[in-house]
């Protein structure tokens, strides 16, 4: 069958299962997207190429499927950037199809030319230039199969101009293989014998789960595992959600905001079960002192997360399920369960330790507390919304107070740390699941970063509710210069805002704001009951600080406690 | 096991497909890691679907085992191997332009003798001279001709193999 460049990209869409695509038209696409209005793809039309890419990681987020996006050659290109880098660093699965000036015009300098393939190169976890139109329908197969295996990630397609009318012959592609690309799924079960004899002898065990979990599926055989032997749980911010947040053996977020008993927990316990966390800066502290009582048994898919950053006694390479599976069958097979004496003993040092230092703040009369109209908005949505956040504070005490109990349910830039992401996130998580509550929780800052796409949310009838925690500053930034720059607040203060009711408004959404205590969870029961988007603008303590706090490079013990 | 391990030099060799930007992600992962890169050498094989790839590195132990990983990740590299130590053989050239003056010539043609080099082009007053073997026998022979005066000099990077019968590439 004879089919143009054009025809193929939707073809091979249509058999990847995609229903949806995020994108913004221009010049070098224009072939491409004449061919899509005449397809039954739904594509949404972002406002920034920036805001497609977040918006198709939303997407991807939030229901483990491949986010997709189309942007023109040059600036589009480069405009996806930080989001393809975002998307790299915390391992979600896409495909962000670019257009390329046409082949014979490449290198020259053209108009609206740039390398993206060479810029992307390190923040994807491939690329392609595509040179002609008989290798696009197996490049593009690639491009789905290398986003969704393995450690799943970024995949960019740049297409030239001139393929999009160009035809080829096209047959179907069988399913596609690549000898140098095989992830290792099924773990060594030497390996798995090991983890076990360990666990047989722990006394303190502590399990730390990240986002390999909710990629790999992974929560329910975590769960197992935990019950089984009774061992708490800890995750890393992208683990939130991979084990329930109500859970009594749930320990809470670890790290530089996690909570005094997780932090605790860790640094205390003599076996550490890690499972798909690489064992970033913002969870280690001080490399030497992470968990150095313990032996750690680290299980991940991909190998270079292993020995990184920490050293440890039993690596297990393989999917996180697969390796899960097998070793709670092994325990099953074996009849392991934990003492019950021994375990109660630790158990209960962690329920100290929890009685402690809770994750507390001081609620008056006069100002609204910023951790407040999160507590509230968790008991509002019972808990179910899907929440996306921004970076900084707002995403800190998000993942402090809003307690997740299902995998899917926390998206936010975990890696890259990407101001800004929130808002098209929520967008997409919203595409993908019409029905569902999806509130960003934003600060003043980063909303200013994408908020152009609520006229994305206002078009598409997308009913995402932004809840900014408005301090009128940079509020991470400001904490850290409270903390350690003697109160030097270079550069984080506002000094003027736009007033975001009536930008709401502009765009064509509803603005709501509270501006005491009192009116906080009445503002949110009316902005949640409205149908379309809301932006919902609380004005809250500017000097509030998210606590505990471990300053970079200290001892994850070192916590500064309210 | 923590990182007090000395560093030693190690020469990586790897199969990858030869296509354009394979060599830009192979350096960029150097670079963009801050990996060390002591030399480098790149060309196609019998296959000309595949290059090889030889890059000599400075690591310790946990180092090392992290730069062969993340070359192992990336889907353009095909195989790669370790041929640091006894089991492999290790070569570099070097075109070599020395000062020839009368004085002199006969101690360089001596020395290309001694080392098993070539003298290649021949000018008034300097000899170019074709030196290959390994690191060592390449550091003494310019050790020995730069008191003549070496005018110019080109060095590949190493290039390596395994010794038969051995573990393939």
């Amino acid at each position: 069958m004879e089919l143009t460049g054009a025809q193929i990209l939707m073809e091979i869409l249509k058999e990847e299962g995609v229903d949806t695509i995020f994108g913004f038209p221009g010049g070098a696409v224009i072939d491409l997207y004449d061919e899509l209005i005449r397809s039954e793809l739904r594509h949404i039309l972002v406002r920034h190429e920036q805001g497609a890419v977040h918006a198709a990681d939303g997407y991807a987020r939030a229901s483990g499927k491949v986010g997709v996006c189309l942007v023109t050659s040059g600036p589009g290109a480069t405009n996806t950037v930080t989001g393809i880098a975002t998307a790299y660093m915390d391992s979600i699965p896409m495909v962000i199809v670019t257009g390329q000036v046409s082949a014979h015009l490449i290198g020259n300098d053209a108009f609206q030319e740039v390398d993206i393939v060479g810029i992307t190169r390190p923040c994807t976890k491939h690329n392609y230039l595509v040179n002609r139109v008989q290798d696009l329908a197996r490049t593009l197969k690639e491009a789905f199969f290398i986003a969704r295996s393995g450690r799943p990630g970024p995949v960019l397609v740049d297409i030239p101009k001139n393929l999009g009318l160009a035809k080829t012959d096209y047959q179907p592609i069988p399913p596609v293989s690549i000898k140098s690309y095989n992830p290792t799924y099924l773990p060594n079960m030497k390996q798995i014998r090991k983890a076990l004899a360990l666990l047989k002898t722990a006394k303190r065990p502590v399990i730390f789960g990240g986002g390999g979990v909710i990629l790999s599926k992974a929560s329910q055989e975590l769960s197992t595992l935990a019950h089984a032997l009774r061992i708490p749980v800890t995750t890393s911010l992208m683990g939130l959600g991979a084990f329930p947040g109500s859970d009594p053996l749930w320990l809470g977020m670890l790290g530089m905001h996690g909570t005094y008993r997780a932090n605790m927990a860790i640094s205390n316990c003599d076996l550490l079960i890690a499972v798909g966390v690489r064992f970033d800066d913002r969870v280690t502290g001080k490399t030497d002192c992470f968990a150095d009582q313990a032996k750690i048994v680290h299980i991940d898919i991909d190998p270079t997360s292993i020995r990184k950053n920490i050293p440890v006694a039993v690596p297990v390479v393989g999917d996180c399920r697969q390796s899960l599976i097998a070793l709670n069958r092994m325990i099953t097979e074996e009849g392991l369960v934990a003492s019950d004496e021994q375990r109660q003993e630790w158990l209960d040092q962690v329920l100290l330790w929890r009685k402690q230092h809770k994750l507390a703040y001081e609620q008056t009369a006069e100002v609204i507390k910023p951790q407040y109209v999160i507590e509230k908005l968790y008991k509002l949505t019972r808990g179910e919304a899907i929440i996306t956040t921004e970076v900084g504070q707002n995403q800190m005490w998000s993942a402090q107070f809003y307690h997740f109990d299902r995998p899917q349910q926390f998206l936010t830039s975990g890696g890259l740390g990407t101001m800004g992401f929130g808002l098209p996130a929520a967008i997409g998580a919203q595409v993908a699941y019409p029905e569902q509550t999806v509130v960003d929780i934003a600060g003043d800052g980063s909303i200013q970063m994408n908020i152009q796409e609520m006229a994305t949310a206002v078009q598409y009838k997308l009913p995402v509710k932004v809840v900014i925690l408005n301090n009128r500053c940079l509020g991470m930034v400001r904490q850290w210069q409270q903390l350690f720059y003697d109160k030097r607040y270079a550069h984080t203060l506002f000094e003027h805002a736009p007033d975001f009711v009536k930008l709401a408004e502009a765009f064509g959404a509803h603005g709501l704001r509270a501006t005491r205590p009192d009116e906080v969870e009445a503002t949110l029961a009316r902005g949640l009951a409205i149908k379309g988007p809301v932006i919902m603008d609380f004005v809250v303590e500017s000097e509030e600080c998210v606590y505990p706090m471990v300053p970079a490079g200290k001892p994850i013990t070192d916590m500064l406690l309210v | 096991m923590k990182r007090i391990m000395k560093s030693e030099k190690h020469t990586l060799t790897m199969l990858v497909d030869n296509e354009p930007g394979v060599l830009s992600r192979v350096v960029g992962l150097f670079s963009g890691r801050g990996f060390n890169i002591d030399s480098l050498c790149v060309a196609e094989t019998m296959d000309p679907k595949v290059s090889r790839i030889t890059i000599v590195t400075q690591a310790n132990q946990p180092l090392l085992e992290q730069i062969e990983k993340q070359l192992r990740k990336l889907i353009n590299v095909i195989k790669l191997r370790d041929m640091s130590d006894d089991s492999s053989v290790r070569r570099e050239m070097a075109l070599i332009c020395v000062q020839a003056r009368p004085e002199n010539r006969d101690e360089i043609l001596r020395l290309v003798n001694l080392f098993r080099a070539k003298v290649i082009d021949v000018a008034s007053n300097c000899y170019t001279i074709e030196a290959s073997g390994d690191e060592d026998k390449m550091k003494a022979l310019i050790g020995l001709l730069r008191p003549m005066g070496i005018k110019k000099i080109a060095r590949t990077g190493t290039v390596a193999l395994f010794r038969e019968p051995k573990r393939g590439i």
